[in-house]
């Protein structure tokens, strides 16, 4: 019954499909792109965030990743652009912008 | 696997006097399963209560979870056995209603989960008597219903369930229902079976997929998008139609332990019969009573007694009646379709769909425990006779034994 579940799309016959619809993997959100539904888009100046890491834990889809300490650049394939972001970064280094681009 | 075909060598019987709640209560610390969250409700209350004290003697190993509603027992159950632990609980009427949502959910992740129902009127009036209004209600869940006559029938059929509902061709949960009061709490002779032969048939769960498999993970129940929600549906729907073959492999091999043969439903005196009467649980009881009366009359008169409610056997109940002049469609519930019971309407659209144009009229009859006597069943036969031979207009929804 196992099936690798990148198999499986809109044209799968229903005999193909798992058995409830169990998904065989982990982290599967990720395949996910949220991000297609946005209407706004949030901005990251690099030059005026100071690293303070307020904003990734604010973020509900987990869009703004961090390495080694720093956060990077917005994962706009999961990002919905709700804006929270915007709202707590005290050093206004993240602006909203109308649309899907950044 | 469970899902093989086992060899089963005819078993010593032991002969016993027990309640239907007794008896599937004794089935259930035959089988042991893994887990058991339940609610009490009456009139299933003593079979939660007779297994804690199996538990509590050290008769058997189930982890009992007293929840504080049916609907924590259905979600338990459905959370235990998405886990991989073979679940079950037990419930009746109100009880029943209050697990609907999970009990979509059991079926839907297609958990098979086994539900010992005792069956009770759902309010109002409130009432604690049997009828079947309460499975009847839930009959579109995607469940499996087997129905029983008696304490013997409830026994059997709760040792043949996890073999249906765990078999890989079917997926999915069973309800095994009984009469409140009439069978669930009536004393009546039993065979019973020992318990090795019992565990051996019933066998181990060894599910495929489940969530506490370090290394594989799964998902069970996610949101599925438009695209996704069909497919999902006729696929459960499969499974569903696979289980009337299952049921028939389950009950032969059920039959070479046991003795006792089952199907999708019981013929009695039905083969030379003019008058049928279909109906379902204690009451074939009363009805077989009534038939051999009218047969020592010199009537043609038979009951078939269906077993298996869902899957529902259309072509083959319809292929029973084939030969008949007329048929009583007995329900024990109520819908409110203003057209038919439950059974009245799928029995019909049966006969429909194959070509049948015998007289079939639905009676309502038990309602809240009212009485059914031979006396009912032999003026319902009459009243097919009547109908047929006297050309005397029948009514096609009538009440059995209803004031005014
Ligand atoms: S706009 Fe919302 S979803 Fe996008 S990164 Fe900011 S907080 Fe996350
Ligand atoms: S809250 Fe603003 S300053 Fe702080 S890390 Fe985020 S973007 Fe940079």
């Amino acid at each position: 019954m196992r099936t690798d579940i990148t198999k499986i799309n809109e044209k799968t016959p229903y005999q193909d499909l798992t058995e409830g619809l169990m998904v065989f993997a982990g982290g599967t959100a990720k395949l996910f792109k949220t991000g297609e539904w946005r209407n706004n888009t949030p901005v990251w100046d690099s030059e005026k965030c100071r690293q303070c890491l307020l904003c990734t834990p604010c973020c509900p889809d987990s869009s703004i990743p961090v390495m080694s300490g720093r956060r990077g650049n917005f994962d706009y394939d999961h990002c919905k652009g709700c804006g929270i972001c915007a709202n707590v970064c005290p050093f206004g280094a993240i602006t909203m912008k109308e649309g899907m681009e950044p | 696997m469970t899902n093989e075909k086992k060899m089963s060598t005819p078993a010593a019987p032991i002969p016993e006097r027990m309640s239907g709640n007794e008896a599937v209560a004794f089935a259930i610390r035959q089988v042991n399963p893994d887990v058991m969250p339940a609610f009490p409700i009456t009139p299933s209350t003593e079979i939660p209560q007779m297994v804690s004290s199996y538990i509590a003697n050290g008769l058997m190993d189930t982890e009992f979870i007293p929840v504080e509603s049916e609907h924590s027992a259905m979600s338990a159950a459905v959370g235990a056995e998405s886990a991989g632990a073979r679940s079950m609980t037990a419930t009746s009427s109100a009880g029943l209603a209050l697990m609907w949502e999970e009990l979509l959910l059991a079926a839907s992740n297609r958990l098979p989960i086994v539900l010992t129902l005792v069956n009770r009127t759902l309010s109002g009036p409130i009432n604690i008597n049997c009828d079947h209004t309460d499975s009847m209600g839930a009959r579109d869940t995607g469940w499996i219903q087997i129905y029983a006559e008696n304490n013997q029938e409830v026994y059997d059929n709760y040792i043949q369930a996890y073999r249906i509902a765990e078999h890989r061709d079917v997926r999915l949960p069973v309800m095994i229902c009984q009469d409140g009061f009439i069978t669930s709490h009536g004393v009546q002779n039993i065979s019973l079976l020992p318990d090795q032969p019992v565990k051996d048939f019933v066998g181990t769960y060894a599910p495929e997929e489940y969530l506490l498999n370090p290394g594989k993970p799964v998902a069970v129940g996610p949101y599925a998008v438009t695209d996704y929600v069909m497919e999902a549906r006729k696929a459960q729907r499969e499974a569903m139609e696979n289980a009337k073959q299952v049921i028939l492999d389950v009950a032969d091999e059920f039959a070479a332990l046991s003795g006792r043969q089952y199907g999708l439903f019981e013929e009695y005196r039905t083969a030379d019969a003019d008058y049928v009467m279909l109906i379902i649980g204690s009451a074939a009881g009363t009805a077989k009573e009534a038939v051999d009366e009218l047969r020592g009359q010199g009537k043609k008169v038979g009951v078939l007694k269906l077993r298996v409610f869902r899957p529902f056997p259309e072509k083959e109940i319809a292929e029973a009646l084939a030969n008949c002049r007329a048929v009583a469609i007995m329900d024990r519930s109520e819908n409110y379709s203003g057209q038919a019971g439950a059974l009245g309407s799928e029995v019909t659209a049966g006969l429909y769909r194959q070509h049948s144009d015998i007289l079939a009229v639905n009676y309502i009859y038990g309602l809240g425990g009212r009485d059914f006597t031979t006396e009912d069943a032999a003026a319902v036969f009459e009243e097919l006779r009547e109908g047929v031979e006297e050309g005397r207009p029948v009514g096609q929804y009538r009440y059995v034994g209803l004031r005014g």
